[in-house]
């Protein structure tokens, strides 16, 4: 299958100004002979939310990997407010797929393990970490350890703890690929208001067609080996007629299909 | 629930001394004295403070020789974990140690280090370190790698790391490589008193057997388990107290 390694992005719907609060240049990265990503150039727009969408294998958790500094990439350069990455910064918090809470501390202790880490004093760490889980609906929990928590709450205890630290960027992988269908839903509801009203980046790593049209401004469909931003789909009409409207929306059915159309072929 | 167990663990010691009991009366042998006999050998060497003396000189190499396998053990074991090359060039020594014979190399460290209480310290060492350290090693390798990510997302310092998620994320490993060193040092310091020099609670054990004593052999034989059955509950207590969460499970679905 011949397609061009830089397909121009297509743009649906304007895309936004310039301010880019994540840019990613020319990123390359290999492990040992395999070229993971190729030459993957992309822009994040502050305050929206982009996914990254392609086939498994296909690099999107690696490129995140790479925006968080916790992998560092082969060739190229991420900014993150024109300030180039070399690491994890203070900037980004990074919302994983298995959670990744400490099994030995409890709710409070995790959600605020993000300030322990910044050095900030206990009472106020709690005080901050009581507030966001109480934003994520887990007051009450805060005594309780992971185990005792249902795999969605796991998450919220993930989310509370990234969102603690205030970064301006957020990066979630998979973040719902652990929790049931109908916990998942919910999320994605709480993900669109989370995205309304605080002024934050969030860079989102899914599988899920639906779940991607569902909560993006802009969707990055990656192709694989190696892996390149194949298209760039900004939805533009159903984002603002209300959460329970959006899944019968002729345009998401649309992009859906469009986006299924592209990935067919890749899904073996 | 905890009464339960309280209970079940008293009636699953009273039916092993029954037991004993009753094979001492049969008897099975000359040699097998009853639980009663043992008990009261016991008493009687608690009142004339002989097993107290004895358990002064056989706790020096074993309390010395545990501490030192405790600490080197784990420290190195840390290392071992973290050091891919250090663990190939240590690693062996200690899968050695674990397979080797003991017995057999009495001999030998007698020779180098004489009858005394080095000698006894090497084979309380060479009893319980291998698995201190080879456990550590494990655990320390096996922390998962999505928390020492998410550690490092957050911008833990490699200390931070080492401290907050590789130590307590290893902790059960660590200590179940403890309980498992501590009963091999008590195995080790028995050994000692047989093979090296009678000493302490093995002389008590050769002695009485060379008069045919058999209730105070059993006695000595008896307090010696007690006590590490008493010490790796206190271990236990400790690894409670020090890593809460971790005795709640894991979280790993």
């Amino acid at each position: 299958m011949a397609m061009s390694q830089t397909k121009p992005a297509t743009a649906k719907g304007a895309a936004p100004a310039a301010d880019i609060a994540v840019s990613v240049r020319n990123v390359s990265k290999n492990y040992d002979d395999v070229q993971a990503l190729k030459d993957l150039s992309l822009d994040f727009p502050r305050g929206e939310l982009t996914s990254l969408l392609g086939p498994s294998g296909c690099g999107k958790t690696t490129l995140l990997k790479i925006i968080a500094g916790l992998l560092p990439q082969s060739a190229g350069q991420i900014e993150v407010d024109g300030k180039t990455v070399t690491g994890p910064g203070p900037d980004r918090a990074f919302v994983f797929q298995d959670f990744a809470l400490l099994p030995w501390a409890n709710v409070l202790r995790n959600v605020a393990f993000g300030l322990e880490l910044r050095g900030v004093a206990k009472s106020e760490r709690e005080a901050i970490a009581e507030k966001y889980i109480r934003e994520v609906g887990l007051a009450g929990f805060e005594k309780s350890f992971p185990h005792q928590l249902s795999g969605g709450m796991r998450q919220r205890v993930g989310l509370a703890r990234a969102l603690s630290v205030d970064a301006q960027v957020l990066l979630l992988d998979e973040p719902f690929s652990a929790v049931d269908e109908q916990t998942r839903r919910k999320f994605q509801e709480d993900l669109l208001a989370l995205v309304a009203n605080e002024q934050k980046t969030f860079i989102f790593v899914t599988h899920s067609i639906e779940e991607a049209v569902y909560v993006s401004d802009q969707i990055a469909i990656l192709l694989p080996r190696p892996s390149r931003v194949s298209e760039i789909i900004r939805p533009s009409s159903f984002r603002n007629k209300g959460v329970d409207n959006i899944r019968r929306d002729p345009e998401y059915l649309d992009i859906v299909d469009q986006i299924w159309a592209s990935l067919r072929s890749y899904v073996e | 629930m905890k009464n339960r167990s309280l209970i079940l663990k008293l009636l699953s010691a009273a039916i092993v001394f029954g037991a004993w009991e009753i094979a001492g009366r049969v008897p099975i042998s000359y040699a097998f004295p009853t639980f009663l006999e043992s008990m009261s050998a016991l008493w009687a060497m608690t009142i004339d403070g002989s097993i107290f003396l004895a358990y002064a000189e056989t706790l020096k190499p074993l309390v010395l020789g545990v501490a030192i396998s405790a600490f080197i053990g784990i420290g190195l074991g840390l290392w071992i974990g973290l050091s891919a090359k250090f663990e190939w060039l240590f690693s062996p020594i200690f899968i050695v140690m674990q397979a080797a014979p003991l017995a057999a190399l009495i001999p030998i460290l007698v020779m180098v280090y004489g009858i005394g209480i080095v000698s006894k310290v090497f084979v309380v060492c060479i009893m319980a370190m291998p698995v201190i350290v080879l456990n550590t090693a494990g655990a320390v390798r096996n922390t998962p790698a999505s928390i020492k990510d998410m550690a490092r997302s957050f911008m833990a310092s490699d200390r931070d790391v080492l401290v907050k998620i590789i130590i307590p994320a290893a902790s059960p490993i660590i200590f179940s490589g403890l309980r498992l060193g501590v009963s091999a040092g008590f195995i080790g310091a028995i050994l000692s008193e047989l093979k090296i020099t009678p000493t302490g609670v093995g002389d008590i054990i050769s002695f009485s057997r060379s008069i045919a004593d058999y209730p105070s052999m059993y006695a000595a034989i008896f307090s010696i388990i007690l006590l590490a059955v008493i010490f790796l509950n206190l271990l236990e207590k400790l690894e409670n107290y020090l890593f809460e969460g971790n005795n709640r499970g894991y979280v790993s679905d």
